[in-house]
């Protein structure tokens, strides 16, 4: 097929493009989310992302909490954005680090005027705030302005043989046009990481992933309770077929295709060595490593699933592939696109990645997905360590 | 294209994955390679159901499985071509 060499996307001040226009309403914590959804309600347009955190936490895991709230706002799916905190210290620290972006940003906190007062204020802004962005025109931006990340979940059989392929052959088709690409999931990649470490393009990159695998890996075997083998592969994997952990780490694999890497991201660091393919250390929990990578600035998402994951993201549209007949059938509503004919022979491996594209730039374009139109919008904060 | 009853990732793999319900014993099941897009005969000395797999050589104990091209787990217990593959007789090398 001929790729297409554009699509239609909102230009930002940065000289980033988004696929989506979102005005969003941050609370810096959890004490102001109650703030944050009085304003959404308000104010049409907008949308609030509530979360769990935020108060009290210190060292890697404050620096965390504050790259995903900076990061969640940079985002060029993100036309403007509402910053509520309950005090202004790290409400302004949120604020400036999204301003350097140039796109219209805000900070309100609560302390000293109360909730009512606060609403009153950020609603005035958010109203502004909507209704500027609601004249924003999709333009026409080069496939280069696809930042595309993936993660695959509720993975059985099909997913290694064909769903997480296909995600593969669209890397392989897209990378060469400049996109940005990425993928994580540190923990599911256990089994085939001397293989996954040689994907890295330069010795730096390499040494970076083992590092990041090593690491997780002692954690792992310093907070496990009785042998691992009991719980990777799961019960589930192994009725539905899987033998090993190995095995199901060289199925997930499968949807880097035959890409290399150039470099390791911390949990939602922003990618700064132009376009390619990248791994992030994520958690394989599908909310938590979406969220991550939605805040390291990726602006679409593919989700192979097996058994039917349903996720979707407030700002980043998670486009759902399957290669589960089955899960076709009985879970259509959440399926953007179907690739189970790769199993009966009906398609290969090539046709099911240009369907895979032409739902990728449908969605780039502007069509819902599954999980927009169905009101998915898991946004959930990755947590290190206990609080203070 | 008739419907495959196995997929077999890469050619150098020693399984393949059954893609129908189920084989049935004695089934001379058709297998199709996706590296290369070929299809080969294997047969199923068992009942195997979807998603599992069935191996395409003589499997010794200490011999190597692979799939995907890669190695995925050590052979425990003396396999014969074209018997279920899983964890009664293949067992991880990490743990």
């Amino acid at each position: 097929m001929d790729i297409p060499k554009s699509f239609l996307g909102y230009k930002r001040e940065n000289g980033r493009a988004g696929t989506r226009n979102h005005v969003i309403i941050l609370p810096v914590d959890d004490i102001s989310n109650a703030c944050a959804e009085a304003v959404a309600n308000n104010i049409k347009g907008t949308i609030a992302l509530p979360h769990s955190y935020g108060r009290l936490q210190f060292g890697a895991d404050l620096e965390l909490h504050f790259r995903t709230m900076i990061g969640t706002g940079r985002n060029p799916n993100v036309a403007a954005v509402i910053v509520i905190g309950i005090e202004p210290k790290w409400t302004k620290k949120i604020v400036d680090g999204i301003a350097e972006t140039g796109k219209p940003v805000e900070g309100f906190h609560i302390e000293r005027s109360g909730d009512i007062q606060t609403i009153m204020k950020a609603s005035k802004k958010a109203q502004e705030f909507s209704m500027w962005a609601s004249e924003k025109q999709r333009e026409e931006c080069p496939m280069s302005d696809l930042w595309i990340s993936v993660k695959c979940g509720e993975s059985d059989t099909t997913s290694g043989l064909a769903s997480n392929p296909t995600v593969g052959n669209l890397m392989d088709k897209l990378e060469p046009l400049g996109v940005h690409l990425c993928f994580g999931e540190t923990s599911e990649l256990t089994g085939a990481e001397q293989v996954c470490a040689k994907r890295g393009a330069t010795p730096e990159a390499q040494k970076k992933f083992m590092k990041t695998w090593s690491d997780y890996n002692d954690f792992i075997l310093k907070e496990a309770t009785d042998d691992l083998s009991e719980s990777q592969p799961t019960a589930g994997n192994i009725a539905g077929g899987l033998t090993t952990i190995e095995e199901k780490a060289f199925g997930n694999f499968q949807k880097i295709g035959s890409r290399k890497f150039i470099d390791v991201l911390e949990p939602a660091e922003e990618p700064k060595k132009g376009k390619g393919l990248y791994f992030m250390d994520t958690s394989s929990a599908a909310a938590e490593c979406v969220t991550l990578q939605a805040a390291g600035g990726f602006n679409i998402h593919l989700f192979p699933t097996g058994q039917g994951n349903i996720i979707g993201n407030p700002i980043e549209p998670v486009v759902k592939l399957t290669a589960n007949p089955l899960t076709a059938k009985l879970m259509s509503e959440h399926v953007d696109c179907d690739v189970s004919k790769i199993l009966s022979r009906e398609m290969n491996l090539d046709q099911a990645g240009d369907k895979l594209i032409e739902t990728t730039l449908k969605v780039a374009n502007g069509r819902l997905t599954c999980a927009e139109a169905l009101g998915h919008r898991e946004f959930v904060m990755t947590k290190l360590y206990r609080s203070a | 294209m008739s419907r495959p009853d196995l997929i077999i990732h890469d050619e150098k793999d020693n399984v393949g994955v059954v893609v129908i319900e189920t084989t049935k014993k004695g089934q001379d099941c058709s297998a199709w390679i996706m590296e290369n897009d070929k299809t080969v005969k294997v047969p199923s000395t068992n009942d195997v159901p979807l998603g599992h797999k069935i191996a395409l050589k003589d499997l010794k104990v200490g011999d190597t499985i692979f799939k995907y091209g890669h190695d995925i787990g050590k052979v425990v217990k003396e396999i014969k071509k074209g018997e279920h593959v899983h964890v009664h007789n293949v067992k991880t090398k990490k743990w």
